[in-house]
C-alpha cells in the first residue's frame, strides 16, 4: 500500500498523464484512419475510460490480494476475461452511439477488433505488472519497518533488563546500612538516603540509548562512590584521575558505573585488606578511553572467571549501540586487574 | 549463648549488635570481617550461633561453613534475592534478607532457641549440600591444608580420586583432601569438563592428551602431566562422548 501521501499524488499524476497520452495517441490513430473528429473523439475517450476503468479494477483487486507462485494463472485469466468483457462493452457502446451518425463505421470497428483487444490486453497486462512489483514492495518495505521496529523494542527490552538485573542487591545492601545508621549516626543516615535517591534518580531518569558528558557521568559515579564507601568503611578507597580535555566528551549514559561496581566487587571480594581503586581517563585515535584498576589475587582467581555478570551486560551493551565487540578489554598484571573501555567519538 | 557475628560491611555487623540488645542472653564473642577471620573465631570461640552473610572477600559464607569440621547454626543475613536464598530455608534456621527490622530479627533468634534441641550440625550439613549446587559455586573448589585455606580454581584441577570418606583434589601442586563424596563432585562439577572416567575418579578432559588401550577392556587416559588415570568401559563411553569422537 502507498505510504505516504506525496508518494499516491505523484502516482496518480503520473498515472493521469499516461492515459491522456493514451487517449490522444488513440484519436488521432482513428482519424488517421480516416475517421472525422467528432467520432475519433468519441472513440479514444470511450474505450480507454472503460480501460482506465477496469484497470482501476485490476490495480484494487491486487492491493488486497497479492498472487504467490501459481496464483500468477488466476492474474492471467483475470486480465483476459477483463479485456474480452471490456471489448464486447466497448463495442456495443460504440456501435449504438457511432454507428447511425457514420456510415461505415461499424464496419471499420469490427476490423479493428483483434487490434483493440491486442491493446487492451497488453495495457491490462502492463498495469498488472507494474501494481504486482508496486504492491510488492510496499508490502517488503512494511515487512522491513516491521522487523526494524521489532528489533528495536526487543533492543531496548534487553537494555532495560540489563540495567534491571544490576540494582537489587546494591539498594538492599545500602537500605541496610541506612538502617543500622539511623540508629547510631542519624545525620548520616539522611545523607545517605539523599545519596542513594540522587543515584537511584539518575538510572531511572537517564535512557541507555543517551549521551551525556562523561564530566556528568563521573559525578554520577561519585554518588555511587559515596554510598559504597559509606558500606564499606575504611575497606575502599578510590583514586580518579580525568584529563582535563575528556571532560567535555561524550559517552553512553549509566556505562561507567556498572564497570566500577564489578571492579569494587572484584576488588572487594578477592582481597582482604584494602582496596584501592583507580579510575583514569584520556583520548586516544578519537576513542575515549577509561580505564579502571582494581586489586586481585592472582593465586585465587584467575580473571576470566572473575569479569562477573557486570561486564558482559556493558560488553552487550556496546555490541548494541555500536555492533563492535572490540571495545571492552581486560588485563591482569601483577596484583592489578585492569578493565578498558574505548567510546568511538564521532567527529 | 555465645554468638558471633560474620558480615564484611561493619554497619551490617553493628545492626545486628544493636538488636542483640534486646537479647542479654547471647554473648558477642566477635566480629568478623570475611571468611577467614570467621573461620578462626569460630574455632577459637565455638559459638552456638553465627550470623553469615553469604557475599563476603576471598571465600564466601558457604565456603566457609564447609571448612568447618561441626558447623554451628546459621542465621543469614543477606541482601540476596528470596528466590536465591529459597533453596536454603530449609536447611538454615532462619534467613534475614536485608534491610530486616527488630521484630523479624527477634523471630529469627526465637526460632533458634526452639529449635536448639534439634541438631544444628545436621541441618547445616544439608544446607551446604544445597547451597554447593548453585551454579556461582562451581568455579573453584575451598580446601583446608593443615592450617592454611586454599582456594583452587576447577581449571586447575587434573583430577579427583576417592580416598575412602574424602576425595583427593590432584592439582600441580600435589593432593589436597576433601570431606566430599565422588558422587557431589559429579553432580556439582561442570560436565562438559569433568567426566566420571573409572568409579573412583573423575579426570579434567583439558588435562587430557591421550587415551590409550590398557588391558583387555579398558582404558587409560595419559595427562599432560604425564599422570595415567584409569578409565573404565562406561567411562570410556561417557569420554569419548564429552570429547565427540
Amino acid at each position: 500500500m502507498p505510504n505516504t501521501p506525496y508518494s499516491i499524488r505523484r502516482f496518480a499524476i503520473i498515472f493521469s498523464i499516461c492515459w491522456t497520452v493514451l487517449i490522444g495517441d488513440h484519436i488521432l490513430v482513428m482519424h488517421w484512419f480516416g475517421l472525422p473528429w467528432d467520432a475519433a473523439i468519441i472513440d479514444g475517450m470511450v474505450s480507454n475510460v472503460l480501460l482506465f476503468l477496469a484497470s482501476l479494477l485490476v490495480m484494487n483487486t491486487l492491493r488486497y490480494y497479492l498472487p504467490r507462485g501459481e496464483q500468477y494463472v488466476n492474474i492471467f485469466f483475470l486480465c483476459l476475461l477483463l479485456a474480452v468483457l471490456w471489448l464486447l462493452i466497448t463495442k456495443w457502446i460504440l456501435k449504438i452511439w457511432i454507428g447511425p451518425i457514420h456510415t461505415g463505421y461499424t464496419d471499420m470497428l469490427y476490423h479493428s477488433m483483434p487490434i483493440r483487444f491486442g491493446i487492451g490486453f497488453l495495457l491490462l497486462g502492463c498495469m498488472t505488472m507494474i501494481s504486482i512489483l508496486w504492491y510488492n514492495q510496499q508490502e517488503q518495505k512494511e515487512n522491513e519497518n516491521r522487523k526494524a521496529d521489532a528489533e528495536k523494542l526487543s533492543k531496548e527490552a534487553e537494555l532495560f533488563k540489563l540495567r534491571q538485573q544490576l540494582q537489587p542487591h546494591f539498594l538492599f545492601n545500602s537500605l541496610n546500612s541506612i538502617n543500622a545508621l539511623i540508629g547510631s549516626r542519624p545525620e548520616e543516615a539522611r545523607k545517605m538516603v539523599q545519596q542513594l535517591s540522587d543515584f537511584l534518580r539518575g538510572t531511572l531518569k537517564k535512557e541507555e540509548t543517551q549521551w551525556v558528558t562523561l564530566q556528568e557521568e563521573l559525578q554520577y559515579l561519585q554518588l555511587y562512590l559515596d554510598i559504597e564507601k559509606v558500606r564499606f568503611g575504611n575497606r575502599l578507597a578510590t583514586h580518579i584521575q580525568c584529563h582535563e580535555a575528556t571532560q567535555p566528551l561524550k559517552l553512553p549514559a549509566l556505562l561507567l558505573q556498572p564497570i566500577v561496581e564489578n571492579a569494587i566487587k572484584f576488588g572487594l571480594y578477592d582481597t582482604t585488606g584494602e582496596t584501592l581503586i583507580h579510575i583514569s581517563t584520556l583520548i586516544e585515535d578519537q576513542h575515549l578511553v577509561i580505564k579502571v584498576v582494581n586489586p586481585f589475587d592472582p593465586e585465587t582467581s584467575s580473571p576470566k572467571q572473575g569479569t562477573g555478570f557486570g561486564l558482559k551486560s556493558v560488553q552487550r551493551r556496546l555490541y548494541l549501540l555500536f555492533a563492535r565487540t572490540d571495545l571492552l578489554s581486560t588485563e591482569a598484571k601483577g596484583n592489578n586487574f585492569t578493565t578498558i573501555v574505548k567510546i568511538p567519538q564521532t567527529v | 549463648m555465645k554468638v558471633v557475628i560474620i558480615d564484611d560491611e561493619p554497619l551490617a555487623r553493628s545492626i545486628v549488635r544493636e538488636y542483640l540488645q534486646k537479647h542479654p542472653q547471647i554473648e558477642i564473642m566477635q566480629e568478623c570481617n570475611d571468611g577467614f577471620e570467621g573461620l578462626k573465631a569460630i574455632q577459637q570461640h565455638q559459638p552456638d550461633l553465627i550470623f553469615l552473610d553469604i557475599q563476603m572477600p576471598k571465600i564466601n559464607g558457604f565456603e566457609m561453613l564447609e571448612l568447618i569440621e561441626q558447623p554451628p547454626a546459621v542465621i543469614f543475613a543477606t541482601a540476596f534475592d528470596e528466590f536465591a536464598i529459597k533453596a536454603f530455608e530449609a536447611h538454615a534456621i532462619d534467613y534475614l534478607l536485608k534491610p530486616f527490622n527488630q521484630e523479624r530479627f527477634d523471630k529469627a533468634i526465637n526460632k533458634f532457641t526452639e529449635q536448639k534441641t534439634v541438631t544444628a550440625e545436621k541441618a547445616t550439613r544439608e544446607l551446604l549440600e544445597t547451597a554447593s549446587q548453585s551454579p556461582s559455586q562451581n568455579n573453584r573448589i575451598v580446601v583446608k591444608n593443615g592450617s592454611k585455606i586454599k582456594i583452587i580454581p576447577v581449571h586447575e584441577v587434573q583430577y579427583l580420586e576417592a580416598a575412602d570418606d574424602y576425595v583427593k583434589v590432584h592439582t600441580g601442586e600435589g593432593y589436597f583432601l576433601k570431606n566430599k563424596t565422588m558422587n557431589h563432585f559429579e553432580q556439582t562439577l561442570d560436565g562438559q569438563q569433568f567426566v566420571r572416567s573409572h568409579r573412583s575418579y573423575i579426570v579434567n578432559v583439558q588435562q587430557i592428551t591421550r587415551i590409550d588401550p590398557y588391558e583387555k577392556d579398558n582404558h587409560v587416559a595419559i595427562l599432560r602431566s604425564g599422570i595415567k588415570v584409569p578409565v573404565s568401559r562406561t567411562g570410556y563411553v561417557r569420554l569419548r562422548e564429552v570429547l565427540g569422537l
